[in-house]
Order: structure tokens, then C-alpha cells, then sequence
């Protein structure tokens, strides 16, 4: 195993009851990468992502993050959780705390960072993605695209090796997409190790370096972006990206 | 062809229809059902306000001494004014109503810089009251040290004990019921079952024969000639029987929570307890408030129960006073005041809780 490789999953295999949703899934992340992961909804994508987290448990196979395996240990998943940050669909901000103390909780109380110190993380990181004069308001009071800007902000706080996004703007009004995207892009410039699970493939040609389809279950295709798009393999694949096409 | 192309400026809403009139009209007469039952409303009020008032206020006896002071038409008020001391205090010793007076005065003053918004200390002073005051308390209410005469629990009555024996309740009882609620949603099966049967059984039984079993049947298991309190016992038994109301509330709020918020909290690496503690937790007893403060709302009138196995609180000391052959007939008078009593606490929670609800609304949900 080499030391860049910062995500492994070795064929990984999930069940929920006799349903088999995850059939021996392969991926292996190298440090700075940008995944895509696409395909027809229930083909297996976020819950592929959150196994990475642990969010979802596999069953059989092997899941690696920056050298700790993923097994049913506490202290491995708490390891694992404190260097992996995510973006879900619906934000999931706190809604009882203000926008600063959304960033704030968790270096404060997983990290153990002061707080004025986690504060002023936390206005680095509101300011980044463009919202510094929200940090005394409360969830509630923000647009959609501002919360999800705020859920990226709050990872962030964290200092997190990788990023995982399960489709961050499929929530969104469409005027509000682009903004959360931009926010993104400029993340993978940084150099952010990223998975996304997303349906926006414009976002996945200008910044994914490999895009990854998924149907029922078991990765079909997987791709540099510009031979993913213009030269797909696959049927399954090609009927898929047709019909995203046609609309 | 450009339909509109000036912004259109916000005008201001139509002459609003102000005015008592109007708002009569439309309130109170808008359709012809509605009219009646105003009418009826207004016919029921003007019948039964006036008595009541002259009886309770304009022809009742407010002093004198006996008897024979009171006024035939109207309430007689000396009746309770003659018994205030019991009232409050049960069979407290007069010369030592300073004890819990001094208590009860700690409790308030404690209590003030809770609701000063630029106190920085109220988590300190909050977890001080909760645990270091019941100790004080007791101390000075039942004595025993620093050269205090120990008054035993047997004397303690009345309002004094209404009070001790909810705010007990009250505050023992949340917290076993969270704990109760959270267990109940446990995923290990041993720990959720207990807690399942605890709540169940609990919920199944009434507090009459927890109350009637904690002063009977209890003292049969312990070896003759042990003493446990009556009082303490009666506490145990209403704090186990509340909690199980309790969970069952604060349950309703954890379900509540969205499983994104979990999600959330695990996925920036917060464990159990801290996910708990800081996100779902403050989040689902601010739904519950009005079950919560139901909850304790029944609790507190559920005290007067402790009457039945020989506890003197505020109903039964009024009771005891109505036997008094001094002073036969004075039902309405007695009953009329403790249920005045107990309104007026009923009313200050539910206004409380009103107002924290309003004070923690932190605009929309999610």
C-alpha cells in the first residue's frame, strides 16, 4: 500500500436484510483526488460514501482511511471521523445554534481547541465560502445555498484530510446550485481530496480527475471525465448518460 | 415586448378596520352560529360572574376572629386566616417557620440572576441549586446540625410540604426520565428491555398504589424496627411513577429529531454522549416543552394523593381544618382557597413554559 493512497476500499460488500446494495466495490483514493461518483438513484452511491464514514456499516471487505481500518472499533471510527468531513443532501445544520457555534462545536468539543481560537477558524472558514456577516444568525434565517455553504464551512472547522459530498446541491433551488459549486471548485483547487455524489456533470468535467458509475450496486464504469462523457463503454453507462443529456 | 419593466414598489396593506366595533363584528357576530354562541357565552358570564364575585370579594369576611364575625351572604375568609400558619407550614413549630421561610428566600435569591441576561455564571448557579441547595435546604428545614433543632418529617404540612414534595418530583424525576427515554431507544436489547418494563410498569400501576405500597407493603421488606422515612418514601414512590410519564414525553421529542441531525453530529466525529448532550438532546426537550410542563403540571396536583397514607399537604390540612367542630361548614371556603392555591402554580408553569418556548424559538425548524 502506498502512503498516497488515502481511501482504500477493498471489495466491499453491504446487505440491508437479504437486499444486496453494495456488490464488491473497488476504489482506491490517492491524496488530492476528485472523485465523481454518478449514477440512476438507489445504484448504491451515498451509501458507498457512508461507509466511508461509518455512517453505514459494511458487511465483508476491507475499507481503509489514511492507514486505519474500518472495523467495528470505536476508537477506529472516531479516528476515522475526525480526518473525513461530509456534506449531506439536506445540510443538516443544527438548528438550535447560531451559525458560528454550528462551526464551532466540534473542534470545542471533539478537538478540545479553545474557543476563541475555534472562533476565529471558524470566521476564516465563513469567510472562504463568502457568508462572514451570517456567523450570529441561525440556520433557519439562511437561504438554502448559504446553509449548504455553511454545512462545507463546518467541516472544514475540522481540518478534515478528505471531503465527502452526497450530492450537496440536489436540494437546491436552481439559482442557488451555482454558488454552493463555486465554493467546491475552489476547494479542489486548493488541492482537497474530494468524493462527490452528485448529478451536476458539468461540476464533474471542470474538476473531477476520475468519475465512477454506479447501477445496482457494483461500479460499471470508471473513467478519466473526458472519456467518461465523450466515450463511455459501458450500456448501462451510455443509456444513463443519454437520458441526463437529453434534459 | 417587456411586460413590466419597473419594479413594483411594496405598498402599503389597505386601510386596516380598526376599532372595537370591528373587531367585535368580526369576531365575535362574523356568521349567525357564531352570534349565538357569543350570546350565550355573554348570557352564561353575566349569570355566573356577579354572584361568585359578591360571594368570593364584595360580601365576603375578610377579618375578625370567630365565627360569629362572619358574614351570612358571602365568603369567610377568617377561616383560612385563622389556619394560615398550618396552612403554610403543617405542624411546623411557629417559632421555627423562620427555617423554611429563610429556605424558601435562599431558593428565590438563587434563583433571580438566572433570568439576568448578562449573568455569565448560570451554569454554575443552575448546577449549585440543583445540587448543593436541596442539601442546605434540608438541613434547614429539617435540622440536626449546626445546633438546629431537628424537626422531624412527621411535622412538616401544608403548602411547605405541597411544595417540597413537587419540586422533588419535578426535578428528580426529569432527568431519570431522559435517561429512561434515551435508554428505551437504546440498540442493546438487555439495557432497552429494562427500561421498557420499568417504563411500563410504572405507567401501569396508580400512584395511589405506589403511594399506599411505599408506606405499607414497604416497610414489611425492612428488618423490624427500621425507621425510613415516610416522607422520603412518598418521594421515592412519586419520582419513580413521574419518570416513567416523563420518558415517554422526551421520547416523543427524540423522535422528533430528524436522523440527519444524528448523522450530522456522528459524522463530525461527536460521540454518544456529546451528540446527545449538545445537538439532540437541547433539541428535543424544546419540542416537548408543553408535554414536560404537563407532565409536571399533574405531578404537582398527583401531591395532594399523599394525604391518603397520612402526609399532611396543603388539601389535607384544609381537610383536617373542615373537621375542626369550631368551625363546621366551611367546605366551600376550604376548597375554594386550595384550589386557588393550586391554580395559581399551575398557572405560573404554564405561563413559564410559554415563555421559554418563546425565548428558545430560534426561527424555522431545520
Amino acid at each position: 500500500m502506498s502512503a498516497e493512497h488515502i481511501i482504500e476500499l477493498n471489495g466491499v460488500h453491504k446487505w440491508y436484510g437479504d437486499f444486496h446494495v453494495l456488490k464488491d466495490i473497488n476504489i482506491t483514493v490517492q491524496k488530492g483526488e476528485r472523485i465523481v461518483i454518478c449514477g440512476p438513484s438507489g445504484s448504491g452511491k451515498s451509501t458507498t460514501i457512508r461507509c466511508i464514514n461509518h455512517l453505514e456499516e459494511h458487511q465483508q471487505g476491507q475499507i481503509i482511511v489514511d492507514g486505519t481500518e474500518l472495523t467495528g472499533d470505536l476508537k477506529h471510527i472516531e479516528q476515522i471521523r475526525k480526518e473525513v468531513g461530509m456534506v449531506f443532501q439536506h445540510f443538516n445544520l443544527f438548528p438550535h445554534l447560531t451559525i458560528l457555534e454550528n462551526l464551532t462545536l466540534a473542534p470545542i468539543w471533539v478537538k478540545n481547541v479553545a474557543k476563541a481560537e475555534a472562533e476565529a477558524i471558524a470566521m476564516k472558514y465563513l469567510e472562504r465560502v463568502k457568508i462572514p456577516e451570517q456567523a450570529d444568525k441561525y440556520p433557519g434565517q439562511l437561504s438554502g445555498g448559504q446553509q449548504q455553504r455553511v454545512a462545507i464551512a463546518r467541516s472544514l472547522c475540522m481540518n478534515p484530510k478528505v471531503m465527502l459530498f452526497d450530492e450537496p446541491t440536489s436540494a437546491l433551488d436552481p439559482e442557488m446550485i451555482s454558488e454552493v459549486l463555486d465554493v467546491m471548485v475552489e476547494l479542489a483547487e486548493d488541492g482537497m481530496t474530494m468524493i462527490c455524489v452528485t448529478h451536476e456533470m458539468g461540476f464533474a468535467k471542470k474538476v473531477a480527475n476520475r468519475v465512477i458509475f454506479m447501477d445496482e450496486g457494483e461500479i460499471v464504469e470508471e473513467n478519466e471525465p473526458n472519456e467518461f462523457f465523450n466515450n463511455p463503454q459501458n450500456e448501462r453507462t451510455q443509456l444513463f448518460l443519454s437520458q441526463i443529456i437529453q434534459h | 415586448m417587456p411586460v413590466n419593466h419597473k419594479k413594483s414598489p411594496s405598498l402599503p396593506p389597505p386601510a386596516s378596520e380598526v376599532g372595537i366595533v370591528v373587531w367585535v363584528k368580526k369576531n365575535l357576530f362574523s356568521t349567525y352560529a357564531n352570534g349565538v354562541m357569543s350570546l350565550a357565552a355573554i348570557v352564561l358570564i353575566l349569570l355566573l360572574l356577579p354572584p361568585l364575585l359578591d360571594w368570593a370579594f364584595f360580601s365576603a369576611t375578610w377579618s375578625g376572629s370567630n365565627r360569629a364575625d362572619c358574614n351570612e351572604d358571602g365568603a369567610c375568609w377568617i377561616f383560612i386566616a385563622n389556619r394560615i400558619d398550618q396552612v403554610f407550614y403543617g405542624f411546623y413549630p411557629a417559632e421555627l417557620h423562620w427555617r423554611p421561610n429563610l429556605a424558601g428566600l435562599l431558593l428565590i435569591g438563587l434563583t433571580i440572576p438566572l433570568f439576568i441576561k448578562s449573568f455569565h455564571y448560570k451554569n454554575w448557579l443552575g448546577a449549585f441549586i440543583l445540587i448543593i441547595y436541596p442539601f442546605i435546604a434540608y438541613f434547614l428545614i429539617h435540622g440536626g446540625s449546626f445546633g438546629l433543632e431537628v424537626v422531624s418529617t412527621t411535622k412538616w404540612g401544608g403548602l411547605m410540604l405541597t411544595l417540597i414534595l413537587s419540586a422533588v418530583g419535578i426535578v428528580a424525576s426529569l432527568p431519570l426520565g431522559i435517561l429512561l427515554a434515551l435508554g428505551r431507544r437504546s440498540k442493546m436489547p438487555m439495557f432497552k428491555s429494562v427500561c421498557v418494563v420499568y417504563i411500563e410498569f410504572w405507567r401501569g400501576i396508580p400512584l395511589i398504589t405506589v403511594l399506599f405500597m411505599a408506606s405499607v407493603m414497604l416497610p414489611l421488606f425492612f428488618p423490624e424496627g427500621s425507621d425510613f422515612d415516610k416522607l422520603l418514601r412518598a418521594l421515592i414512590g412519586i419520582t419513580l411513577f413521574q419518570s416513567a410519564y416523563m420518558a415517554e414525553v422526551v421520547r416523543g421529542g427524540l423522535q422528533a429529531i430528524p436522523k440527519g441531525q444524528y448523522e450530522a453530529s456522528e459524522a463530525l466525529g461527536l460521540n454518544y454522549p456529546k451528540s446527545m448532550g449538545l445537538i439532540i438532546l437541547p433539541q428535543a426537550l424544546k419540542l416537548v416543552i408543553p408535554g414536560i410542563v404537563n407532565t409536571f403540571i399533574a405531578l404537582f396536583k398527583d401531591t395532594t394523593l399523599v394525604l391518603i397514607i397520612g402526609l399532611f399537604d396543603l388539601l389535607a390540612i384544609i381537610n383536617l381544618a373542615l373537621t375542626d367542630s369550631e368551625w363546621l361548614g366551611f367546605d366551600d371556603e376550604g376548597y375554594v382557597f386550595a384550589a386557588f392555591v393550586f391554580w395559581v402554580f399551575c398557572f405560573a408553569m404554564s405561563r413559564y413554559s410559554i415563555a421559554l418556548e418563546a425565548k428558545l424559538h430560534t426561527g424555522h425548524k431545520r
